[in-house]
């Protein structure tokens, strides 16, 4: 869960001062410091259950690619802003199930850090969800852009419910509210679900990362590692 | 066709009791837009408790030409302010 929060939000700040508008801007960074916020919960509980001295920023700046543990969605490029929203609203459909899950989580951290998140997350939805039926159900050239989008990152949609031992819960019983919401959403926006249940695994296990998140990580962790004293 | 997005102007009640307070303005696409926008540009500090967004273009505001009509007349009539009134001691504090 840390992870793929960690990752989406590094991406997703790469667009602070870049965004179309103002006011998608700040959206966009206040999304991102959201999910750096759960990385912080998430990492930090996962250093103290392990027990190694390692608190939430070592984990987040001093692993190397094959040590992640995040979803292959979460770390593919950001694009334009098309696929970028189309990403966040995938990734937020799954989260906001999976935190609903969680806060029943028999542990009370994992219980309270789902508590909290599913606040911020059931916003985030919100928002990337009317931004996806806004530009699938707008212009030619919007709609075309977000079909295309949603069959670039189609293949990432079926790691978010592969099942693995280290899930926190069970994350195939999501995939019902998840089709649900989607096939609502895209319906309202006029774009076509792909067929293709082809679905690139490998992220949250850890084996086969994409190309992409060497590069997101070497820009992420080259402070903190070229100079290990450093304090912000 | 302008590529600008409609302005809104956005008024943000800070806590309950108190009356929504005009805090600025922005651009969305629509009314939903602009609450999302207005939650993420206004509210970011726990600012407030209820949010209106008005498009601005249905404001309709009173030119600053104007002034001397609207205003000035009002300068010479001190009775219409309720410090004529002599308050009883016993009413205590308004």
């Amino acid at each position: 869960m840390g992870d793929s929060t960690l990752v989406l939000g590094q991406r997703l700040s790469a667009w602070c001062g870049h965004a179309p508008a103002l006011e998608e801007d700040i959206a966009l960074a206040n999304i991102a410091l959201d999910l750096i916020g759960q990385t912080q919960l998430w990492l930090g509980l996962a250093g103290q259950r392990e027990g190694k001295d390692r608190d939430a920023d070592t984990l987040a700046f001093h692993r190397d690619a094959w040590d992640f543990r995040n979803l292959l969605l979460v770390e593919q490029p950001n694009r334009d802003f098309g696929v970028t929203m189309m990403r966040q609203f995938l990734f937020d459909t799954w989260h906001l199930e999976a935190l609903r899950a969680l806060t029943h989580h028999t542990d009370a951290d994992i219980s309270a850090i789902a508590q909290k998140a599913v606040k911020e997350v059931t916003y985030h939805r919100e928002r990337s969800t009317d931004t996806v039926i806004a530009l699938g159900d707008g212009t030619e050239e919007s709609h075309a852009r977000m079909q295309s989008a949603l069959d670039r990152l189609w293949p990432y949609v079926g790691e978010m419910f592969e099942a693995d031992a280290d899930d926190l819960t069970d994350m195939a019983a999501l995939r019902p509210a998840f089709d649900a919401h989607l096939a609502a959403t895209l319906s309202a926006a006029t774009l076509t679900q792909p067929s293709s249940d082809f679905a690139h695994l490998g992220g949250k296990t850890g084996v086969r990362h994409t190309e992409h998140l060497g590069h997101m990580l070497a820009t992420m962790q080259v402070l903190p590692r070229s100079y290990p004293d450093a304090k912000w | 066709m302008s590529n600008e997005w409609p302005l809104w102007e956005v008024f943000i009640r800070g806590q309950h009791g108190l009356s929504h307070r005009h805090v600025g303005s922005l651009h969305a696409s629509d009314a939903e837009h602009a609450l999302q926008n207005a939650r993420d540009v206004y509210t970011r500090r726990k600012e407030g408790v209820s949010i209106w967004v008005v498009p601005a273009a249905d404001i309709t505001a009173s030119a600053p030409e104007d002034k001397g009509s609207l205003y000035d007349p009002a300068d010479d009539k001190v009775y219409r302010h309720p410090t004529f009134f002599d308050i009883p001691d016993d009413v205590g504090a308004m």
